[in-house]
């Protein structure tokens, strides 16, 4: 199992840093020249040559390629994302906080999906083609087809606005996390208890259930050996679930005001603040290559078939 | 020919498809099908409510909404057609020249593809839009940029399939060339498996779109774009909640339509489902693994 975990690591190592080469080689994809936006974002009134020159050779972007992209790798490894074009504040110092509060909202989301997926997939899948079963799957068809902005602007109408029971926007309290959580569970768990409730179905029909049914086992530790060798499945879907919430809390952020990286990285889209986007997309890239390695060494640890075939 | 005929049978598929195919022509031809220029404002008619002549009632500028619903078909739907076309058609020509050749160039296109994968789709399409700058077009240049590695992999694993079958090696052997081969006996067969992929990835297209239009990233004013519209509905969401629910009702529905009909696609034309009890457990069971593994790869 070590040997396992070092090599999935390892293969993990070049993987980051061709995403780390890619995010860096984006920003200067743009069409327009990264020092005019700098300039246009501090709002000089006449952008000059000599200007651009100067700007250039201020943020080190006189040097080659190849030279600054080694200088940006080591600063971001110190948590160094450079400084924001509009505000002149650190990268980190913006984006730090608001990855925490983005966190917080997707950890709390993911514990809620990853409990009522468990739970409708395995009551579905115990009564497959009962009325519970498709009634729940027509439900979770039609909230797959809702934008989740839409459902959330609707929850704030009816439980803020109408019953004052809610705050509308913001992280004050506690009561705050109510509203944004719930949207992104229902966003989720539609798609998700599909998955457990399909790998349960295709447990059931395996020769291990009909040998313990046969010796007269009682059904419930039955219901528990298939819950264990399907959840297998599942890890893997929950562990790539948590970035995937992480990246598209975006639109949700942005209906509740909530301080966090989605809002923060769309006002820096509008600006043009070329350091935040790229810090954005380097830590969200990053987030999600390490929870894929994660969920390979959770399924590996599960299941001793799949380390075989790694070795 | 049978294919049509099984989907045919399938009551809420006609229904979704027929409502898809209207939306579709009143979306290409616009023009005639709104009562109203969908920009022009009317101050006089500010939140009205419905009347005959304007059936949805006017917006905060008095602009009729049901011709701005009518003219937001195209940017929210046609274009993203579109887009999915245009990335079905890359992923199936690295999926193709993938699976059919093999070896060395298969390894190279894969790695690409993972690498492609490894990155979390939604951000790298904010991360496009937010270099390029806000726009319709630049969302869409985004979406095909990171659909493609998604269906070019798809469209490898059902070519390999198929290129390991004895009539395409008795064809190889017989000397017919690769493109005429590719041509006659892969297309046809996979073809079935591009569909149900293009379908069931439409709908979180749409509501992706019209997301990052909610954003004010996306179509800019005064263009009417279903997302644009909720965006616009949302700041006097207090005062008039009820300019919220005909876009939004209007997403609902053809993301709905969509997903039943690629429900039903994935039964038509599938041959392996088809001759299994049709609707028995096989349907459900298929259905939920692709769409869990679409939204992994979105």
């Amino acid at each position: 199992m070590g040997s396992f975990i070092v090599k999935r690591i390892l293969l993990a190592i070049p993987l980051l840093l061709i995403i780390s080469f890619l995010t860096f080689v984006l920003i200067n994809l743009s069409p327009l020249d990264p020092a005019v936006v700098v300039l246009q974002a501090q709002e000089v009134p006449q952008i000059t040559d000599e200007l651009v020159t100067q700007t250039k050779a201020e943020l080190g972007m006189d040097q080659p390629f190849l030279i600054q992209y080694g200088n940006w790798l080591l600063a971001c490894l110190q948590l160094d994302f450079g400084e924001s074009y509009v505000t002149g504040n650190s990268v980190w110092s913006m984006i730090g906080p608001a990855f925490v509060n983005t966190l917080k909202l997707t950890l709390i989301s993911s514990v809620f999906i990853i409990l009522f997926s468990i739970l409708l997939g395995v009551v579905c899948a115990m009564r497959e083609g009962k009325t519970m079963d498709k009634s729940v799957r027509g439900f979770s068809f039609l909230l797959t087809a809702i934008p989740s902005y839409w459902l959330a602007a609707m929850l704030i109408w009816y439980f803020s606005v109408k019953l004052d029971l809610l705050p509308t926007s913001g992280m004050d309290s506690a009561q705050s996390y109510i509203l944004p959580v719930i949207v992104i569970t229902v966003s989720y768990v539609g798609i998700y208890f599909r998955s457990v409730r399909s790998s349960m179905l295709n447990n059931l029909n395996e020769d291990y259930v009909l040998y313990a049914r046969a010796s007269g086992i009682p059904e419930r530790k039955v219901t528990l050996h298939i819950l264990r060798n399907s959840l297998q499945v599942s890890v893997s879907i929950f562990c790539m679930a948590i970035p995937i919430v992480l990246g598209s809390t975006v639109v949700i952020e942005n209906v509740f005001a909530w301080p966090g990286l989605g809002r923060l990285s769309v006002r820096s889209i509008l600006s043009r603040d070329f350091p935040i986007i790229q810090a954005y997309v380097l830590i969200l890239a990053v987030t999600f290559v390490l929870f894929n390695t994660l969920s390979d060494i959770v399924n590996a640890a599960l299941n001793p078939k799949l380390r075989k075939e790694f070795e | 020919m049978r294919n049509l005929r099984n989907l045919s049978q399938d009551k809420l598929a006609m229904a979704s498809l027929s409502f898809i195919v209207v939306m579709i022509a009143a979306g290409v031809l616009a023009p005639l099908f709104a009562p109203h220029d969908p920009e022009e404002v009317n101050m006089k008619l500010r939140y009205a409510s419905a009347s005959w002549s304007y059936l949805l009632g006017n917006d905060h500028l008095g602009r009729c909404v049901l011709s701005r619903l009518i003219y937001g078909i195209r940017p929210s739907v046609l274009w993203v057609l579109v887009a999915l076309l245009a990335s079905v058609l890359l992923g199936a020509i690295v999926g193709f020249i993938s699976g059919y050749f093999k070896g060395k160039t298969d390894a190279i296109l894969m790695r690409v593809c993972d690498i492609m994968l490894s990155f979390p789709g939604y951000v790298m399409t904010l991360a496009v839009v937010g270099i390029l700058g806000a726009g319709l077009e630049n969302i869409l240049i985004a979406f095909v940029v990171m659909k493609w590695a998604w269906f070019a992999r798809v469209i490898r694993t059902s070519v390999m399939q198929y290129s390991e079958m004895d009539y395409v090696k008795f064809a190889r052997a017989s000397g017919v060339s690769h493109l005429r081969i590719i041509h006659k006996h892969i297309v046809p067969v996979t073809f079935s498996d591009i569909a149900v992929i293009s379908s069931s990835s439409i709908c979180s297209m749409i509501l992706q779109i019209s997301g990052l239009s909610f954003l004010g990233l996306g179509v800019q004013a005064p263009q009417a774009e279903w997302g644009m519209m909720l965006n616009e509905a949302r700041e006097v969401m207090f005062s008039r909640p009820e300019l919220m629910l005909a876009p939004g009702l209007a997403i609902v529905l053809v993301v709905s339509a969509f997903n039943f009909l690629s429900d039903a696609l994935q039964v038509a034309l599938d041959p392996k489902l088809m001759t299994s009890k049709p609707g028995g457990k096989l349907r459900g069971r298929k259905r939920g693994e692709q769409v869990a593994y679409e939204y992994i790869g979105s």
